[in-house]
């Protein structure tokens, strides 16, 4: 195995580009350095993206929209001005992940693309809508979070292409987002279930919604059926049934220690309402703000 | 081989070592010490804890390489000479350790802590500490020396 710390993007491409084997990128690597340890992987080379200009920052853009570099820190997020305000729920689930040693160390891109169906950080940046930056030796492409996803640990990205930056969309006035998640412990376990909930409020009316699950399928989940359930309602008690059911529905979860087939899917719901009610009564505060 | 440059504990400190080798094999290894210790190897125990730049991390997941031009702190730059840390002489006090395999990583983190909440409530502690695991203990004597520590410090 090599090693290299490129100082350039170009540079870091052109070596993943001209290397033969297996080649990793290499963030926070609470993830990379376990799977490298376990011999679960010999990679040819880990390419270190941490020198590389942006990979550490986080910007806004005039209009409000985020961008978080790959191998920015968990740590990090809930300090950076307004980020928390715009995206709450962003921040609750990376802030879930592990203890202080892996916060210093673990990002979103990286919880990304580990892609464990059990994360923490997807389901949120899926109902968020978030976008991926991807840099290739043939150019740019953004994604979507949820068009990456393949299978556990499985993303369509290619040979040689790094993630660079996850993207945000600016917030409107009335929007708001949460992360929940099941675990049997307050503290250092993963994910028995998870949901996050994106949604715009008016004049107390959910206006748009996105509902995304953790944990219950191979791959974290978008489920258009939740969101169309509460949009238009008030989020009373009918919404939230329907919300809960439709992410029952959505539900098809393993049976392991963690939790069963039957356990997953009804505490999916129980998330999903309890999510809902959290993101609503924030877009309520940001509403009227 | 690599050649990485770094302070440790403030020193400047040069090594070579393997692309696949983690700073904790480094500092354990090629460094000579031996304070950060191997407990799971995967991030979850804590015992190999360091200070990163000022960050606590394993460094059973960090590689040796990446400590180039990077400032590390370990267990054994918290006492000055003979002078413990107030940690350190807090945990003696209230005694906080039992078979010490903890400890190192559990006075790095909590120095961490401290240095960025001088007045931690419990829950604070309890939620910092969370990813150093200890076997003997309990906890609740190394919460206590952790909070008793942070009095004195604030005191000086």
């Amino acid at each position: 195995m090599e090693y290299a710390a490129p100082a350039t993007l170009d540079n870091a491409l052109a070596l993943a580009h001209e290397t033969d084997g297996q080649v990793r990128f290499l963030a926070g690597g609470t993830d990379v350095l376990v799977q490298l340890r376990s011999g679960l992987f010999e990679p040819d080379l880990v390419i270190d993206i941490k020198q590389i200009p942006g990979m550490l920052d986080v910007t806004r853009s005039p209009e409000g929209a985020w961008t978080i570099g790959a191998a920015v820190p968990g740590r990090i997020l809930g300090t950076i001005e307004g980020l928390r305000d715009d995206w709450p729920g962003i921040v609750e689930a990376m802030e879930l992940i592990g203890s202080t040693q892996i916060q210093s160390r673990a990002s979103l891109v990286g919880n990304l693309c580990n892609a464990s169906p059990a994360a923490d950080g997807i389901p949120a940046m899926v109902a968020a809508g978030a976008t991926v930056s991807i840099a290739g030796v043939d150019g740019l492409r953004t994604a979507e979070v949820a068009d990456i996803l393949m299978a556990p640990g499985q993303t369509n990205l290619k040979k040689g292409e790094i993630v660079t930056s996850i993207d945000l969309p600016a917030r409107v006035a009335g929007s708001a987002d949460a992360y929940l998640r099941f675990i049997p412990r307050t503290e250092m376990d993963i994910a028995v279930a998870g949901c996050a909930v994106n949604l715009t409020v008016k004049d107390s009316q959910v206006c748009t919604a996105r509902v995304s699950l953790g944990a219950v399928a191979p791959t974290v989940l978008l489920v258009p059926d939740a969101a169309t359930a509460i949009c238009g309602t008030c989020l009373d008690e009918t919404a939230l049934n329907d919300l809960a059911a439709a992410c029952r529905a959505a539900c098809r979860p393993i049976d392991d220690k963690r939790g069963t087939v039957a356990f997953r899917t009804d505490i999916a719901g129980v998330l999903a309402r309890r999510a809902a009610i959290l993101a609503y009564r924030r877009a309520q505060e940001r509403e009227s703000a | 081989m690599i050649h990485v440059k770094m302070k440790v504990n403030g020193d400047p400190t040069e090594f070579l070592c393997d692309p696949r080798e983690t700073m904790l094999d480094a500092l354990r290894d090629r460094l000579n010490l031996t304070g950060a210790k191997e407990g799971c190897g995967t991030g979850d125990c804590g015992a190999c804890s360091i200070l990163l730049d000022g960050n606590v991390v394993c460094s059973c997941l960090v590689l040796a390489a990446e400590g180039q031009d990077r400032e590390i702190e370990t267990v054994e730059g918290m006492a000055a000479g003979e002078d413990l840390h107030p940690l350190q002489r807090k945990f003696l006090e209230h005694a906080a350790l039992q078979c010490g395999v903890c400890t190192p990583g559990i006075l790095v983190a909590a120095k961490a802590l401290l240095e960025r909440v001088p007045d931690p409530t419990e829950s604070e502690i309890r939620y910092w500490l969370a990813g150093n695991l200890c076997r003997c203990t309990g906890y609740d004597k190394i919460v206590h020396a952790v909070a008793d520590a942070a009095i004195e410090m604030r005191s000086t």
